[in-house]
């Protein structure tokens, strides 16, 4: 490692040492100080975020940025899902914020692995090396073991995070089984050079149990069926920050990994698993749905609606053209941010620790928390895809990518599949809106507001205005595009 | 700015004020806004017709353009136009949305502000797809209509309001998603192409312009016209709803209240003819021959099965949403007969419906009001009690059967002409439910207005009031004007049917073999 080559990596320098920090706090005397603690943390994400603005400011004329041998770079894809990440972060770190107040927990150490999932995601997606990659997966994933277990002492909380923990090393061990095949196949790591090796192998039944099982392993994190039954249990269990973490945060980085490794690495293969990756987006998109017509609880009728989104992500992926990348760099960010948004209400409605789940308790909002139930309608008209919202244009991105690479039967699939997607959303907002009677039950407080109030904004104005989103992800997934021969 | 602009968007201005600046418990300054925005709106609809130039022929016909970049890196416009038949559309349009919003003055009694602030969106949604002339665009505005009609449905509906609203919701997005990827099929087609299927772009620049679509419909091979014009045929016909796709339209209408039955039945109805004509015939000349045999016998099953279920009906506002179903079947057979006659007699038969049908659930929402029951069974002899309720019942009806000197005569009269010029077992078998028509509107006339006025329940029925005759007033110029004077709409028609009829008549396609 040369010192030049430290500015690539400083925003995950200055976040590991932010973070040792955080969890340092409370021995040095801050134990009681619970508002310092957030306040702490968002400055600390918003260093991150800016020092992640300033280095790639400073490394612009270097793409494709490697350093440490190719492990690592800092282009625009990785800048573009590091800011999202931050932001992700942020919003959470404010959604934390009365759900601790009421526990009996530390904040600090809350925050700090709150933090080092950050550090994880930013680090994973700036791997340019299988190996790299993964530790930064395991970081996060490690992490979020930790903060799903959260409520020690509730039962559901610590179900959960036990049955996320054992299914969470089994999908990263079949990962990591899958990236030795590859390596023994290919005699590297970097994607560069994997790529390269795999452009003059013909078949090779080695290297196509490594990436089915890398397959397995991604689709494993990114909650699509049939790698997905862990997803409402932990939904559920999990405290509700955590869970609007899960099904954003960590889905995203997923979303980004998944698209760099095939991307970039297996794009020569793609004959051999484009038709697998169908099935499993179609078998997503399918299940994913028609389950959670059927929940009544909020949280888990979000959990499986993730396990459709899923599916409609990995269209960007089997169609491995320009308009499927950019379609997934849009839909990561148009997804987080309704998610997010309904995350916010949901907890709105939380009065004690797993209270304000069900889908009756939505009843009357509109008369109690009319902005809210406003913005709610928005972000759930986004997950479905029905414009003027974000979720329009991240759909149409993913349904155009289908159709552009000739996918038509999973795009008719996809289709029908988000009208579907209406009949649970619209669930919500019959709750909200239609039903008389009950008055919903809620604690409204700032920080909640604000969080509603981001996403409501970026839902409604990418939806008006979409040309700065669809222009920028044009950017940021350039080198991507590139690497892969898929520039138009 | 754009006259289109002024009128699309001017209801979400009465929207965002009433919204932002009335406090919901003065629902007297609600309507008064709701109605001034609305009535403005006419207004600019007329000045809008007054500067239409109808002699304007090719492209010329789309007038008013107002094109500016939207989402550039995508070939997206913001792209508004109008030509003869968007204008009657657009003019039938606001009008129709006038009298909604006043005939609901006294029918709505709670949530006011959220009432009107919908209705006056659901305007905008509306204009701007009669407007769009991208096919992005467009479908956005299709989609926007949507949210407003299912809150109206589902706040201020029936018994049965939430499946009703539901329905609409579900049917109309599950076939606009299938739309949508024939606009994609097309994008693509016009520019990269789809090179996995061995379909061969034209490479020209990526657009979703409709009238770049309108010059390459003939390069488009035939097996893939087969195909788009499917997905456009999903998108429309449950819009429409032709038969077997009409169901959800007797539960919307009849758990919508009146206004909401209004606007579905004069406009949103009306979307699914005006996407035929505008979008899926002309720039799929060879799909709609291949579906043209499918077409005009779901039409003709559509006129002849409405009106049959029409005569058996016990409620009066499923008896007039079945009579829809019959109508628009006429329109599509006039549509489908592809000769000027019959497409102009179907454009101006949209109107036609718009205007009878509107009038029709305005006068069922009257006595609805009063009575609170529609059951055809409650009645009897209130041509006693209400004579002027009656006439104007009787009018709207022989309007809506076609009775010469009224407006639905001169469509239907047209639409048969044009199908007996394409063949003759068409226009006997439609004329079977003209017949039917006249069965069940006078016997619905009949059972209601006449005999003995034996409920005592319907001793104390007011007759209509001020407001409600006024309206009705409107509408019957309209029914009577066209009856008698038709000459300046066929002019406003004439040159986009022409149009229409050189694209669908243009040169045939050629085979996706013959392409490669």
């Amino acid at each position: 490692m040369i010192w030049s080559d430290a500015i690539f990596m400083m925003p995950e320098i200055v976040l590991t040492i932010a973070a040792s920090l955080l969890l340092l706090a409370p021995v040095a005397g801050f134990r009681e100080s619970e508002w310092s603690a957030k306040w702490a943390t968002l400055f600390v994400i918003a260093v991150t975020a800016g020092s992640v603005l300033a280095c790639s400011w400073a490394v612009s004329d270097m793409t494709p940025s490697a350093m440490l041998n190719g492990m690592f770079a800092l282009d625009s894809f990785a800048v573009f899902f590091k800011l999202l990440f931050c932001a992700i972060m942020a919003l959470i770190v404010l959604l934390s914020d009365d759900f601790l107040a009421e526990s009996r927990y530390s904040p600090w150490e809350y925050y700090s692995l709150i933090a080092f999932a950050l550090l994880g995601m930013m680090f994973m997606v700036s791997g340019l090396n299988l190996i790299a990659i993964w530790i930064g997966l395991e970081l996060m994933s490690l992490s979020s073991y930790i903060l799903a277990g959260f409520y020690k002492n509730e039962l559901k909380s610590t179900e959960a995070a036990m049955k996320y923990f054992v299914l969470g090393a089994v999908s990263s061990a079949i990962l990591l089984y899958g990236l030795s095949l590859i390596y023994g196949v290919c005699g590297s790591l970097n994607l560069f050079k994997v790529a390269a090796a795999m452009s003059t192998i013909v078949s090779n039944d080695a290297l196509m149990f490594g990436i089915m099982l890398l397959g397995a392993g991604l689709c494993f994190k990114i909650a699509a069926a049939p790698f997905h039954v862990w997803t409402p249990d932990v939904y559920e269990g999990a405290p509700t920050p955590i869970t609007a973490f899960l099904s954003t945060g960590s889905k995203a980085a997923a979303f980004a990994i998944f698209a760099r490794i095939f991307y970039v690495a297996l794009h020569d293969f793609q004959l051999d698993w484009s038709n697998v990756l169908a099935t499993i987006a179609a078998l997503s998109m399918v299940l994913g749905n028609l389950a959670a017509i059927t929940q009544d609880n909020v949280k888990r009728m979000l959990a499986y609606s993730s396990i459709a989104h899923a599916g409609y992500v990995l269209l960007g992926i089997i169609a491995l053209n320009n308009t499927g990348l950019r379609g997934i760099l849009v839909y990561s960010l148009v997804y987080v941010f309704a998610n997010l948004g309904i995350w916010a209400t949901v907890l709105m409605l939380r009065r004690h620790e797993y209270a304000g789940e069900r889908v009756d308790d939505f009843e009357g909002l509109h008369r109690r928390a009319p902005f809210f139930a406003f913005a709610m309608v928005i972000f759930l008209l986004s997950l479905g895809g029905i414009p003027p919202t974000a979720g329009f244009i991240g759909k149409y991105f993913l349904f155009a990518a289908a159709v552009q690479s000739g996918f038509g039967w999973l795009a008719v699939i996809a289709v029908l599949m988000s009208a579907v997607s209406m009949f649970y959303y619209l669930r919500l907002v019959v709750a909200m809106y239609l039903r008389e009677g009950r008055d919903a039950d809620v604690a409204i407080t700032s920080p909640l507001r604000f969080v509603a109030a981001v996403c409501l904004i970026v839902t409604l104005a990418l939806g008006i205005w979409p040309a700065p989103l669809v222009d920028g992800a044009g950017v940021s997934s350039r080198a991507i595009a590139v690497a892969s021969n898929v520039g138009r | 700015m754009g006259i289109l602009n002024i009128i699309t968007y001017l209801p979400l201005v009465g929207a965002l004020l009433i919204l932002f600046f009335v406090p919901k418990d003065k629902p007297g300054a609600i309507r008064w806004m709701a109605t001034a925005f609305a009535l403005a709106d006419f207004l600019a609809s007329i000045y809008l017709w007054t500067g239409f130039d109808a002699k304007a022929t090719g492209k010329n016909i789309f007038q008013f353009r107002f094109v500016t970049d939207w989402i550039p890196s995508l070939g997206v416009k913001y792209d508004f136009g109008v030509d003869g038949i968007a204008i009657l559309l657009i003019l039938m349009t606001t009008l129709m949305g006038l009298i909604a919003i006043i005939s609901s003055f006294s029918a709505i009694d709670h949530r006011q502000k959220e009432y009107y602030v919908l209705l006056l969106l659901l305007q905008t949604g509306m204009i701007g797809t009669f407007c769009a002339l991208d096919f992005f665009l467009f479908y956005v505005f299709w989609e926007i209509m949507l949210v407003p009609m299912y809150f109206i449905i589902g706040i201020w509906g029936g018994p049965r309001k939430l499946y009703a609203a539901i329905k609409f919701f579900l049917y109309t997005l599950a076939g606009s998603v299938l739309m949508l990827l024939s606009i994609l099929g097309l994008y693509f087609f016009n520019s990269t192409g789809i090179p996995f299927l061995g379909i061969k772009g034209l490479g020209n620049a990526a657009t979703f312009s409709v009238l770049q679509f309108h010059n390459i419909g003939h390069l488009i091979p035939a097996d893939l016209q087969f195909w788009l014009f499917l997905g456009f045929f999903f998108g429309f016909a449950i819009k429409v709803p032709m038969f077997p796709f009409h169901t959800w339209l007797p539960d919307a209408h009849v758990e919508a209240p009146t206004a909401g039955s209004i606007i579905l039945a004069a406009v949103l109805l009306k979307m699914g003819t005006y996407g035929f004509v505008r979008f899926a015939l002309p720039i799929l000349p060879d799909g709609t021959k291949q579906w043209l045999p499918w077409v005009v016998g779901l039409s003709i099953i559509g006129i002849i099965y409405g009106a049959l279920v029409s005569l058996v009906q016990k409620d009066m506002k499923k008896l007039v949403a079945y009579s829809s179903v019959s109508h628009l079947g006429f329109v599509m057979l006039g549509m489908f007969a592809l000769n000027p006659m019959g497409m102009r007699g179907s454009v101006l038969q949209m109107i036609n419906h718009g205007i009878s049908t509107g009038a029709l659930f305005l006068l069922v929402g009257i006595i609805y009001e009063r009575r609170h029951t529609r059951m055809i069974a409650e009645y009897g002899g209130l041509a006693k009690q209400m004579p002027m309720y009656a006439a104007l019942f009787l009018i709207a009806a022989l309007s809506s059967m076609g009775l010469p000197a009224l407006n639905g005569f001169i469509g239907e009269f047209t639409i048969l002409l044009g199908a007996a010029n394409r063949s003759l077992v068409w226009a006997s078998l439609a004329s079977i439910g003209i017949v039917l028509g006249a069965a069940y509107l006078l016997w619905l006339y009949q059972r209601v207005f006449w005999g003995p006025l034996d409920n005592p329940a319907n001793r104390a029925v007011r007759d209509v009031n001020r407001r409600e005759l006024g309206l009705m007033v409107a509408l019957i110029v309209c029914m009577v004007w066209i009856g008698v004077y038709p000459k300046p709409f066929f002019d406003m028609i004439e040159e986009p049917v022409n149009y229409v009829i050189a694209k669908v008549n243009g040169p045939a396609a050629h085979t996706l073999e013959a392409a490669k």
